[in-house]
């Protein structure tokens, strides 16, 4: 099994290098970088290409690693006790299974995704290294052991909010995937509009590059407002022209709020358009 | 050779592990890379770095160990992978070492090589990769597949001349290098996880109970949020000279971080520490606080960040009278010392490079205050005072 990129994604030579020494070597692959770099579509990729099954665990900031395995409902047990339900008597019944645990026992291998890791507590992925190392686990309540059929392919992506221990780290290959440059930009909108107009999205591009240099930003758009950006201007039909000025800094680019989510920093563009306005 | 890269690599402040080494053997002996230094090159970074804070690290001395390699094989070889392998094993037979011997040495089998590479080039012009015949090579003959060999001019449309290792692309995302709007984030993170500890819930045992008796027997289960982290600053920023700007940068830092705190309060001074500080720049000479009411007003347990260059003349520490902003009646040296007895859990913040500091009396002076708790204000130099302060 080896990924060779795809048609719907733009992988380096590095990331496709990391996405095969997991799958070769079985060990999770970390994936880091800013929002929007393609961490999470990674993985579908992966999938896709491979033509495995995507089982994806989108963590927050309360998961617990427990819940990957199983959780074991006592709540309803209770409740059902107490109001006479004969499931009781099957603990089963309430042995509700986690991602990992799906992951393991598939009739496939599987790619499952651990998607923004950094999100839980700072101990989230020291109490799955056990279980990440020998794709085993007990079900203490049903005095069960679950391991692995096929060993799944691992992706786990972060948004480096937090630190990640070194325990866990040892066992990850990591790549980083760092902002697209302007060509790696260009094949990634290309991948999405295959028929856009050169003319069109260099100028595009240059805007997007410039707004995401504009200081004090507090969301700098990635690719996904790019992309979708782009969408409206092809909508819209926006001619290159209307995006191109000999000192761009004074004009307020056409549909610039699909490029800008946050309110205060299209204020804050706004009034840097105006003041250079201004000085000119 | 190949363990010597690993040395390099821990000489060179990369934190790499045994554990990791391994998996970069288990790699190649695996297959995971083809002939080429430019793939040994990722799977050893993919294998060995786990953050890119490291990768300027890693690149150098990534250069500096393989730049031998390259002058004897030329920049545009790749270098044979069982090579590398046959280098990790490091010992080489005693059969293997007298055949180097017999074919002229190591030296000169590199030589050999490195000829036979150029020969290769001239001949073929864009056409087939590939050198020598096995069996008729001396490389063949030592072992090496001589397949493995590879000279890199077609290999990719877009290589660049400049090895990715020597473009140190990942040059400002290393922790020794100064803050800025670049790698604030990497600082804001590790200033987080001093600022928090514990989970976010946990079980209400009384309003369970409470509530469970309420709803006749059954259960009604009832979580709160866990008690909020405890860390308590006391933040003291010097400002008024050439220092503002990095001041500036670690007070927006700080107030980043200022939801994950229990408590952080700010206050100004200028140089030193004296009788005085004031929370509005602006109106340092109408609204002052007294350094004694903080001492008063903030329990012990608050930890204390001076930032501050630390550079003045000695006089403004170590004398009565030698503030340049008004008469102190006490030298700032006893406030330092009285505030640190009162809260002995502090740092020093120092943005001034650090190589500078031997030569700067003050800093000294600040630094021995200090128990030698000053840092530069660099990452590294941050995480080193968090580290103190979570103790
Ligand atoms: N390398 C890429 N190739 C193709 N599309 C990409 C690439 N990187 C990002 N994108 C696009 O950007 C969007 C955001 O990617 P996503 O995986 O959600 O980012 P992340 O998980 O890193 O925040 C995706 O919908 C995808 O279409
Ligand atoms: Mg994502």
């Amino acid at each position: 099994m080896r990924f060779k990129g795809s048609d719907t994604y733009v992988a380096t030579d590095d990331l496709k290098l990391a996405v095969n020494a997991a799958i070769t070597l079985q060990r999770p692959l970390l994936v880091k970088g800013e929002p929007g770099t393609g961490k999470t579509k990674l993985a579908e990729e992966v999938a896709q290409a491979l033509g495995l099954p995507l089982l994806e665990w989108h963590i927050k900031s309360t998961t617990k690693a427990q819940q990957g395995l199983y959780e074991y409902d006592a709540v309803s047990r209770l409740r059902d006790s107490q109001l006479g339900d004969p499931r009781v008597h099957e603990i089963s019944n309430y042995i509700v299974k986690g991602m990992l645990w799906q992951a393991l026992t598939a009739d496939t291998p599987v790619v499952l995704l651990i998607d923004e890791v950094d999100k839980a507590d700072i101990e989230f992925p020291n109490d799955l290294l056990r279980e990440l190392d020998r794709m085993e686990f007990f079900v203490y309540e049903t005095r069960e052991l679950v391991k692995a059929k096929h060993r799944p392919i691992v992706f786990i992506t972060s948004n480096n909010e937090k630190e990640l221990p070194d325990a866990f780290l040892r066992r990850c290959f990591f790549h980083y995937i760092r902002f697209p440059d302007k060509e790696t930009m260009e094949r990634i909108v290309d991948v999405h509009f295959p028929g856009i107009k050169k003319t069109l999205l260099r100028e595009a591009l240059e805007v997007f590059f410039e707004v995401r240099e504009v200081p004090g930003l507090k969301k700098k758009p990635s690719t996904s407002e790019l992309l979708d950006w782009l969408k409206l201007l092809l909508a819209e039909d926006i001619p290159p022209d209307a995006l191109r000025s000999k000192d761009r800094k004074t004009i307020v680019p056409p549909l610039h709020g699909a490029l800008l989510k946050n309110e205060q920093d299209v204020h804050l563009f706004e009034r840097l358009v105006f003041m250079a306005r201004q000085n000119r | 050779m190949l363990t010597g890269f690993f040395l390099k690599l821990k000489q060179a402040k990369v934190p790499v592990s045994i554990k990791e080494w391994l998996t970069l053997m288990e790699g190649m002996q695996k297959k995971v890379i083809g002939p080429s230094i430019d793939e040994f090159y990722f799977l050893s970074r993919t294998t060995l770095v786990k953050d890119e804070a490291n990768f300027d690290k890693f690149d150098r001395a990534f250069a500096e160990h393989f730049k031998g390699v390259e002058t004897l094989l030329g920049a545009e070889a790749d270098i044979p992978i069982e090579w590398l392998l046959k280098q990790a094993e490091l010992n080489l037979t005693p059969e293997e070492k007298a055949l180097i011997e017999s074919l002229g040495g190591w030296e000169k089998l590199m030589e050999t090589l490195k000829k036979r590479l150029e020969e290769q080039k001239g001949r073929h012009q864009g056409g087939s990769k590939w050198i020598g015949t096995a069996g008729t090579s001396p490389f063949g003959a030592y072992g090496y597949n001589p397949e493995g060999v590879r000279i890199g001019q077609d290999r990719s449309r877009n290589r660049s001349a400049v090895k990715v290792w020597d473009q140190r692309e990942y040059r400002n995302l290393d922790g020794d290098t100064e803050l800025g709007t670049r790698n604030i984030k990497v600082a804001l993170r590790r200033l987080r996880k001093f600022a928090r500890d514990g989970a976010p819930e946990e079980l209400d045992l009384d309003a369970t109970i409470d509530k469970t008796a309420r709803n006749a027997g059954y259960l009604d289960l009832h979580m709160r949020p866990e008690r909020h982290n405890a860390v308590k600053v006391l933040l003291f920023l010097d400002i008024g000279g050439s220092m503002d700007d990095h001041v500036r940068l670690l007070e927006e830092l700080f107030s980043a971080a200022k939801t994950e705190f229990k408590h952080l309060e700010y206050f100004y001074f200028h140089n030193c520490l004296y009788d005085f500080v004031w929370k509005d720049n602006r109106r340092r000479h109408a609204e002052r606080t007294r350094t004694a009411e903080i001492m008063h007003k903030y329990g012990h347990d608050y930890k204390l960040v001076f930032v501050g260059d630390a550079t003045m003349s000695p006089y403004e520490i170590l004398q009565p009278g030698g503030s340049i902003e008004y008469h102190n009646e006490e030298a700032g040296a006893v406030w330092m010392r009285r505030m640190l007895d009162v809260y002995p859990r502090a740092v020093w913040l120092n943005p001034e490079p650090e190589q500078l500091w031997p030569y700067r009396q003050s800093i000294a002076v600040l630094r021995e205050i200090m128990g030698g708790r000053m840092y530069p204000t660099t990452i590294e130099g941050l995480e080193r005072a968090m580290r103190y302060l979570s103790k």
